[in-house]
Parts: structure tokens; C-alpha cells; sequence
């Protein structure tokens, strides 16, 4: 690496200028903002709020279904963009537009949506009546919209790498003998692993925050079907700033420490594919 | 391979079964209930529906907030990139993290951010009654907030097309006295447009239907501080289902127009950058 002294191109102390200002006003006063709140607060006070049954109970739905829509979403995710990549079929292009619906559709449209469609007497809830099993207002409700939110993130970030992978290494284990099954335990999969591990995370990521789509399919049920984002929402109408800070702590510390190790990951990768 | 094909062929319909069946379940249906709720009453209570004063008003905030964020995240966008990808200077992972920062906090913490920041409890807030500024409870708040969650829309998109680029043109045509404003325009934009003009459309999309961090500063006044994902949700919780989703089939309308705009400038991005090379 040669290094200059002089720069070049002008404008250097005017784009850094207007990209700072603009970061700070939008981003960093107002995280700063919660970093002095959050200073003002007690420790006993935060564990207090942290240990309540309701908020314990809160997290342990937020995150399992966030895991469980995660994981379904990893192997569909899969699914869908091997079929995306390796095959040729009519109707090829849509289905590659329609993953990306989840970004365009807002979540409350999503939300009373999936809501209608798998309550009793919607289409498909009442299919899953006759079997005795409710979807709306339930956990599997939640992670029904949590799937729906979560595909995209895990699609884009396995079809890329898909479409890099030589085929010609699967070409020569099955040459040799191997199995399908075998080829894509042994070959495949290990260069897939950590793009499917970033989708995963990015999805898990994104489940845990999710408001919208979830508020109307969960009925909210304290105890039951209350997320985590619900219970801050509740604390900060009713003007207790320092519970719903506390929560969302947890909350902010987790998705960072995600992206945190997402980040790992995908640097290995780089690491791996600019070999 | 001959003994597999057969298998394979099979594996294959089986899986592009399982994926048009997942995307028809999850993606498509829940698009066409919208549409057929919405008409499930006739032509006449649809259009009264979307004609509805409150309504009218929704849309109208909603598209200020997201030219707002268009116009803001633009600007901002630009600038980053540039500075991100044209030069060296110390703090550089930083700035990228920083920037991004606000895609992976949840909604309803960025609405919590910000009634901590403008909110009664905070250092700002006699300054802002001082000048009469509600922020909390008020347009302000929700365009902030819109700002906020689609802040790094514009800027990713082009990073990564300007650091493929290098910087060996700019510098060319900085040292034959072009001003940066020339450059710019003559050299680098055109190597962005694709990338900017799907920036935008992304960050329109995520504009026009942010409902959490919108739903915590907006103080739910119909008329004044409602959007349009905030209407749906107070029609769908007085069990006006029709109204409800008379006003989401608009924005259902606005994201398969977004698809369809995103697919046209993927598609022609592709092919430019395939005559490039």
C-alpha cells in the first residue's frame, strides 16, 4: 500500500462535514440521549424492572418464536434460493420479485392480513380449526408473521453465494460416487453454512424488534402472547420512561451483539471466498 | 450422473413444489385477502373507504413524511458514500458501523429514542418550548422518525458500487482541473444512477409503511398525526374490517409497484453492467 499525502480529488472537508451533521442530528444525539437517561437510572432499579414475571414472560416469547420463525426460515431460505439459482422453470422471475414483499409491504398491512387469513373463520385458519389448532392469537400466530418477515434476509443472503459455487465440485464427488444427499451434506453445505448463519441472524435480528406485523396477530395475552416490544410500547403510554429504557437495553444490547457476530462471520466468509 | 437423473428431476419439481406452495401461502395470500376484503362490500364502500376525509388526510402526511426522508436520506447518501469511498482517513469501519446502526434497532425503540431526546423529561425540551416546537406527538416526530428508520437506505446501495469503482477516474479528472461538482456529475454519477434510483425506491417503501416508531410518536390524532399504516390499525381495531382494508390495499398497490419498479431497475442495472465489462 503506497501511501498519499496529498488528496486528490476535492470536496474531502465538505462530504465529511455534511455526512457527520447529518449523522449526529439523526442518529447519535438522540442514541446519546438514551445513554444519559440510562445513566440516570439505578441498577437495582433496571434489575428490578428486568426480573418482573410479565417481562420475563415477554422475553422468553419474543425470543422463542423469533428462534423458532428463524429456523424455518434457515432451511426455507435454503429451499427457496437453490431453487432460485440452480433451476429453470416458468414463473422463475416472479417468484425471485416476491421474496422481496416482506421489505415492501408494510408490516401493518402484513399484520391484519395474516391476521384475517388465519383467524377461525379466515381461509386458512379454518382449515386448521377442523384439526383443533388455532393460529391466530396463539405463539404459532406470532411465528407464522415472524416467517413472513424473516424470509427475505435469509434468501439474499444464500443466493449469492450459491451462484459463486462451482458446480464442478459436486460434478466430481458424484464422478466418485457419492450420494446426492452425501454431496450436499459434504460439499455444498459447508460453503453454505456461514451465508446461512448471517441470514439467520439477520433474520433473528429482525423477529426480535418486530412490532407491527406481530401486535395484531398475537392478540397480546399477557403472560401468553405478550412480546417485548408490546411491553415497552405499554410502559411508555403510560409515561414510565425508566421501565421501558431498561427493556429496551436488553433489547438494543442483544440486536448489536447479532450484528456483532454476523459481522465475524461474514468477514471469515470474504476471507474464505477472496481466497 | 446418469442413474440420477430421474431422482433429481424429481427432486427438483419437489422442491420448486415446496417453494411456490411457501410463497403462495406466506407472500401471495395474504396480497390477494387484502384485495378481496377490501372489495368484499362492493365498488361504492371501497371508494368511500379511501375518499374518507381522515383517510385522505393519512396519505397526505404520509407521502410528506416520506418525501421528507427521500429528500433527506438523498443528501445524506451521497455525501457519505463519497466521503466513504473516495478517500482515506482514520475512523472509517466506525463511520460505516454508525451509519447503520438503525436498521438493526427495533421500531419501537427508535420511537423511544426519540421521546427521550424531544420528549418532557429531556435537556432540550424547555429550549423547544421556548421556540414553540412540539416534536413528540406531532409532525415533527413522525418525519423524524421516518428519517431515522430509512437512514442508510441511499448510502448502502452505493457503496458498494463506488468501491468497486476505485477512485483512478476522479483523480484523473480532478488533476485536468475539473471542480468537484464536474466530477461528480460527469464522472461518478453515472456509474451510481441504477444503484441510487433502487436506493430511493427502497427507502420509499420502508418510508410509507413504518408503523412502530411512527405509532410511538404520533399521539394517534386522527386527522393530524395519522399515516396511513396507523389509519389501518385504528380501523382494524374498531372492527371496521372493509375500511381497514380498503386503506392497506393502497399500500398494497404502492409495494407491488415498488417490486415491479425494483425488478425493471435490477434487470437494466444487470444489462449495463454486463455492456461495461
Amino acid at each position: 500500500m503506497k501511501k498519499r499525502s496529498v488528496r486528490v480529488i476535492p470536496m474531502f472537508g465538505l462530504s465529511m462535514g455534511v455526512t457527520l451533521a447529518m449523522l449526529s442530528v439523526i442518529v447519535l444525539i438522540p442514541l446519546a440521549s438514551l445513554v444519559v437517561f440510562t445513566a440516570q437510572m439505578s441498577f437495582s432499579d433496571i434489575i428490578e424492572t428486568l426480573t418482573r414475571e410479565r417481562v420475563l414472560a415477554s422475553f422468553r416469547v419474543s425470543f422463542g418464536t423469533a428462534f423458532l420463525a428463524s429456523a424455518i426460515n434457515a432451511v426455507m431460505g435454503v429451499i427457496l434460493a437453490w431453487v432460485l439459482v440452480r433451476y429453470d422453470f416458468p414463473g422463475k422471475r416472479i417468484l425471485d420479485g416476491m421474496i422481496e414483499l416482506p421489505f415492501a409491504l408494510p408490516t401493518a398491512v402484513a399484520g391484519i392480513a395474516l391476521t384475517s387469513l388465519t383467524a377461525d373463520k379466515g381461509l386458512v385458519g379454518s382449515f386448521f380449526a377442523r384439526f383443533g389448532i388455532k393460529i391466530a392469537y396463539t405463539k404459532i400466530g406470532i411465528t407464522v408473521a415472524l416467517v413472513f418477515i424473516g424470509i427475505p434476509f435469509v434468501v439474499r443472503a444464500v443466493q449469492p453465494v450459491l451462484e459463486k459455487l462451482d458446480p464442478s465440485f459436486e460434478e466430481a464427488a458424484g464422478v466418485m460416487g457419492a450420494s446426492r444427499s452425501r454431496i450436499f451434506r459434504q460439499v455444498i453445505f459447508p460453503e453454505l453454512a456461514p451465508a446461512v448463519f448471517t441470514g439467520f441472524g439477520l433474520a433473528f435480528g429482525r423477529c426480535l424488534g418486530e412490532y407491527g406485523s406481530v401486535v395484531f396477530i398475537a392478540g397480546n395475552k399477557p403472560f401468553e402472547t405478550e412480546i417485548t416490544p408490546l411491553i415497552i410500547m405499554s410502559e411508555l403510554q403510560e409515561y414510565d420512561y425508566s421501565s421501558a429504557t431498561a427493556i429496551a437495553l436488553v433489547m438494543l444490547i442483544t440486536a448489536f451483539l447479532i450484528l456483532f457476530l454476523v459481522n465475524l462471520i461474514q468477514a471469515r466468509n470474504t476471507k474464505i471466498l477472496g481466497r | 450422473m446418469h442413474k440420477d437423473t430421474v431422482g433429481s428431476k424429481i427432486v427438483k419439481w419437489l422442491l420448486i413444489g415446496i417453494s411456490v406452495l411457501f410463497v403462495f401461502l406466506m407472500l401471495v395470500l395474504p396480497l390477494i385477502t387484502v384485495i378481496t376484503e377490501a372489495l368484499r362490500s362492493g365498488w361504492e364502500i371501497y371508494l368511500e373507504a379511501i375518499t374518507d376525509k381522515y383517510t385522505v388526510k393519512a396519505i397526505q402526511l404520509t407521502l410528506f413524511a416520506t418525501i421528507c426522508a427521500v429528500i433527506f436520506n438523498t443528501i445524506f447518501g451521497l455525501f457519505a458514500a463519497w466521503t466513504l469511498t473516495k478517500f482515506r482517513f482514520k475512523g472509517k469501519k466506525l463511520l460505516t458501523t454508525l451509519i447503520d446502526v438503525p436498521v438493526t434497532v427495533s421500531p419501537i425503540i427508535v420511537g423511544l429514542i426519540f421521546v427521550l431526546t424531544f420528549g418532557r423529561q429531556s435537556l432540550l425540551y424547555p429550549v423547544l418550548q421556548e421556540l414553540n416546537i412540539q416534536v413528540v406527538f406531532a409532525v415533527p416526530g413522525i418525519v423524524l422518525a421516518t428519517v431515522f428508520v430509512t437512514f442508510p437506505f441511499i448510502s448502502r446501495e452505493l457503496i458498494p458500487v463506488l468501491e468497486a469503482q476505485g477512485t483512478d477516474e476522479e483523480e484523473a479528472a480532478a488533476l485536468m482541473g475539473a471542480n468537484g461538482l464536474t466530477i461528480f456529475t460527469k464522472v461518478t454519477f453515472p456509474h451510481i444512477k441504477w444503484a441510487f434510483l433502487y436506493g430511493v425506491v427502497l427507502c420509499t417503501a420502508r418510508a410509507m409503511g413504518e408503523f412502530g416508531a411512527v405509532s410511538v410518536l404520533s399521539g394517534h390524532l386522527r386527522g393530524k398525526t395519522n399515516t396511513l399504516p396507523l389509519h389501518v390499525e385504528i380501523l382494524f381495531n374498531e372492527f371496521r374490517y372493509v375500511p381497514a382494508f380498503a386503506v392497506s390495499s393502497i399500500l398494497v398497490m404502492m409495494a407491488v409497484i415498488i417490486l415491479i419498479v425494483r425488478s425493471v431497475v435490477e434487470y437494466i442495472g444487470k444489462r449495463n453492467s454486463e455492456d461495461v465489462r
